[in-house]
């Protein structure tokens, strides 16, 4: 059996989703968007899984997410419905019960933090709310993993029995009631036909959606009639259509709610957080507090853990391909073939390989973060900054990841709550300058502006953003044309973050990467070891002079004439700057015939100060790396537009090193 | 007055929610629905977006959003709110 698992942010449905599951789990995408869907089987019932879907608050059609849920419960028919209902705020958290309800599919609804209720001194009847709701109320505390087994329990026989809810009408008598009722009854046949409640549909037409419109396949007369059952009502009433019915699900909450629950005072919880709120989100301590929690966390994952471990692994991973590199000599295998084993299998997927622990790392933080509700407020804080290029104040931790790196940057953007705010966020993120690119800057500026190189050092980093910030607003004009989703967003209660969902979304952005890495990252290293290899009668060839990659980079140096850059060895840098961007830095050495740390000193002979600016630019400015661009694919979910990002970025890059070049010129 | 007007601290019921599509469905969703009682608890850093509490829980919204939602304030209220009956403040004992 499939069962959906259904309901609000913050109401800890990850958490019942990974106590059910364990971590058999599957993610994929929905067809079509950027939405995330999880499914797993249920832990010790081989045959039943479940599908996590993603937090709402009502089903309407306003924003993926929404329509995602709704599809999948018309479209898929699980065979019931486990709706997931945080007991500390049940009141907005019915609302969206009371529509899942009305679409009548079997359903049971979980009671979630039952433990903090009781903890303070409240209670919920749930056999009370039960026979209010017309259907199986099982109180748990996910996180404790408290009456989890009862509801699985539960929720199979209730799907095994197709036992419907009880309880059709959610209405008092009135104005709202009887139109609800004449519109259903006029619409039923459609509905039928539709395979979709008459209830369901009924709500949903007088709301004014126009997907169920469509998907009943109304005529003329019968829209007419039900406009008119509406206006009817609207006078009545003397509200609006929709604030008629909102209000009349919560009217019908209200009263369950007075006869079932008792609401403690202020909850512990919420004492405590408000306290802390007056500090991460007070006047003048909150920016500096922001600031320093994101210096922290890159400093960790850059700095010391994560450093530690890439370092560690870069030797490990030096110390196989030593072993290999020994043992294919030993047994004599062909050159070639040695060759592309060790310099670009190995090489390649190493190289990437290594960025491996500053992912874990990195998602180790943020999930701690997002999980203990610090990320709200983040959003909450620095929503002012954003609004000025098109996005919200939840897009700005993702962005602040891509001066680390762009890989976990892209992949954060999976928290955003809106399809257009995460491709939106996902352009930017290559213009914040990632630390891959940092070797190549300080190279060039010890070398043609040592007096300068904290200035010109931030100057890069600054017109990354403010290029960035360019076409965020222009795109955000044409491209992304969409509106924005409304910024009304929940400020949860502080809660300690539950270590079995760190881990597991530790483990989920770990796999995610590595399967990059021996997919798209394989095949690119591959594709650049063979140009570096052979020549164009692919004879093998020595040194890199006559390589087919030279030729290629011969055939490109006129695009690089403009930007002062005619020199094919540039060429040949940035060429190989594709696989990582401190790949730039090994390749300029090898082609002027010295080592790294000597490297500086001969530069002069390709670059002049003026035409060193204009390289620097580019390598700001111009295509990811190819791990991010495996990234960017993914959560487009298009090659198509992964490539039109790659082909943006480069022309972009282009023009704005043309544009320094030029008036760097000047002077 | 307008819910962006109301001080940090004072209490307000909703007399009408206006804005239109997706915001206006987000608000009424939310539980802003006109009767409401509802509590500014601050402003961000920046002076926007706006912390508020309604029907026991934490929400934000710009004040450009929230200028969309008619109030009138806990003191000239029809009938009054007392502490005890108002949901959205912390201190009440809300639902019972």
């Amino acid at each position: 059996m499939v069962f959906a698992l259904v309901g609000n942010q913050n109401c800890g449905k990850t958490t019942l989703f990974n106590q059910l599951t364990g971590s058999n789990q599957h993610v994929g995408n929905f067809p079509g968007v950027t939405v995330e869907s999880k499914s797993g089987v249920i832990r010790g019932r081989k045959n039943d899984s479940v599908v996590d879907l993603p937090g709402i608050y009502s089903l309407r059609t306003y924003t993926q997410e929404e329509t995602v849920t709704r599809d999948f419960i018309l479209g898929e028919k699980p065979d019931a419905i486990l709706n997931i209902v945080d007991a500390t705020n049940i009141e907005r958290n019915l609302y969206l019960s009371l529509q899942i309800l009305s679409m009548r599919v079997p359903t049971v609804i979980a009671l979630n933090m039952m433990d903090e209720v009781r903890g303070n001194g409240g209670s919920i009847d749930a056999e009370g709310l039960s026979r209010e709701l017309g259907v199986p109320v099982v109180p748990i505390s996910a996180a404790k993993n408290e009456g989890v087994d009862d509801l699985i329990a539960v929720l199979i026989r209730t799907a095994e029995k197709r036992e419907l809810p009880k309880v059709e009408d959610f209405c008092r008598v009135g104005p709202v009631h009887r139109c609800i009722h004449s519109v259903s009854i006029l619409i039923e046949d459609h509905a039928e036909r539709a395979g979709v409640s008459s209830r369901f549909a009924a709500t949903k037409l007088i709301e004014g959606d126009e997907e169920i419109a469509a998907r009943l396949s109304l005529d003329q007369n019968e829209i007419e009639t039900v406009e008119h059952a509406v206006l009817e009502m609207e006078r009545e009433e003397g509200l609006d259509r929709m604030a008629a019915l909102a209000e009349m699900r919560y009217d019908f909450i209200e009263r369950a709610c007075a006869r079932t629950v008792k609401k403690p005072g202020e909850s512990r919880e919420h004492k405590i957080s408000a306290r802390i709120d007056r500090v991460l989100t007070g006047k003048y301590t909150a920016l500096p507090i922001f600031f320093s929690v994101m210096l922290l966390v890159f400093w960790l994952t850059f700095g010391v853990v994560g450093a530690f471990l890439s370092d560690l692994l870069t030797e490990g991973i030096e110390a196989l391909t030593d072993l290999c590199d020994n043992a294919l000599t030993a047994y004599g295998l062909n050159p070639v073939f040695h060759s592309l084993i060790i310099r670009g299998v190995f090489a390649g997927v190493g190289s990437v390989l290594s960025f491996l622990p500053l992912i874990v790392v990195l998602f180790f933080f943020l999930s701690v973060l997002e999980d203990t509700g610090y990320m709200a407020r983040v959003a909450f804080v620095t929503d002012r900054l954003l609004r000025k290029i098109g996005l919200s104040g939840r897009s700005i931790v993702p962005m602040l990841i891509g001066f680390g790196c762009s890989v976990p940057a892209v992949m954060a953007t999976r928290t955003l709550s809106s399809e257009r705010d995460r491709r939106l966020s996902v352009m930017l993120i290559p213009f914040m300058s990632c630390s891959a690119k940092l070797p190549i800057y300080s190279l060039f500026t010890m070398a043609f502006f040592p007096d300068y190189a904290p200035l010109v050092m931030l100057g890069l980093y600054l017109f990354g953003i403010l290029v960035g910030i360019l076409v965020a607003r222009i795109s955000g004009a044409f491209v992304f044309k969409g509106k924005p989703t409304p910024f009304v967003m929940e400020l949860p209660n502080y809660r300690l973050p539950s270590p079995k969902s760190v881990l597991l979304l530790m483990w989920e952005k770990a796999k995610d990467f590595l399967k990059k890495a021996f997919t798209v990252i394989l095949v690119a290293s591959v594709a650049i070891w063979f140009l570096q290899t052979f020549d164009a009668r692919l004879n093998v060839v020595e040194g890199g002079e006559g390589s087919l990659l030279a030729l290629v980079s011969r055939f490109l140096s006129p695009i690089f004439a403009p930007l002062g850059l005619p020199d094919w060895r540039i060429s040949t840098a940035l060429i190989t700057g594709f696989t990582a961007k401190e790949t730039v830095v090994s390749t300029l050495s090898v082609l002027l015939g010295t080592t790294a740390s000597e490297l500086s000193g001969v530069l002069g002979a390709l670059f002049t100060p003026v035409t060193a600016m204009s390289f620097l630019v580019f390598t700001l400015l111009y295509t990811p790396c190819v791990a991010a661009i495996a990234t960017l694919r993914r959560e487009f979910r298009s090659r198509f537009a992964a490539f039109g990002v790659v082909v943006f970025q480069c022309a972009i890059a282009w023009v704005c090193a043309f544009l320094v070049y030029r008036v760097a010129l000047l002077f | 007055m307008t819910l962006d007007q109301l001080e940090s601290g004072k209490c307000a019921v909703i007399s009408a929610v206006g804005g239109e599509g997706a915001l206006r469905a987000r608000l009424l969703d939310m539980g802003l629905i006109p009767r409401t009682v509802i509590r500014a608890v601050r402003r961000a850093p920046m002076g926007d977006p706006i912390e508020l509490r309604v029907r026991g829980y934490e929400l934000t919204l710009r004040a450009q959003d929230a200028a969309k939602i008619e109030i009138v304030p806990a003191e000239e209220a029809e009938t009054p709110i007392t502490c005890a009956q108002c949901k959205a403040c912390a201190r009440g004992r809300g639902g019972d």
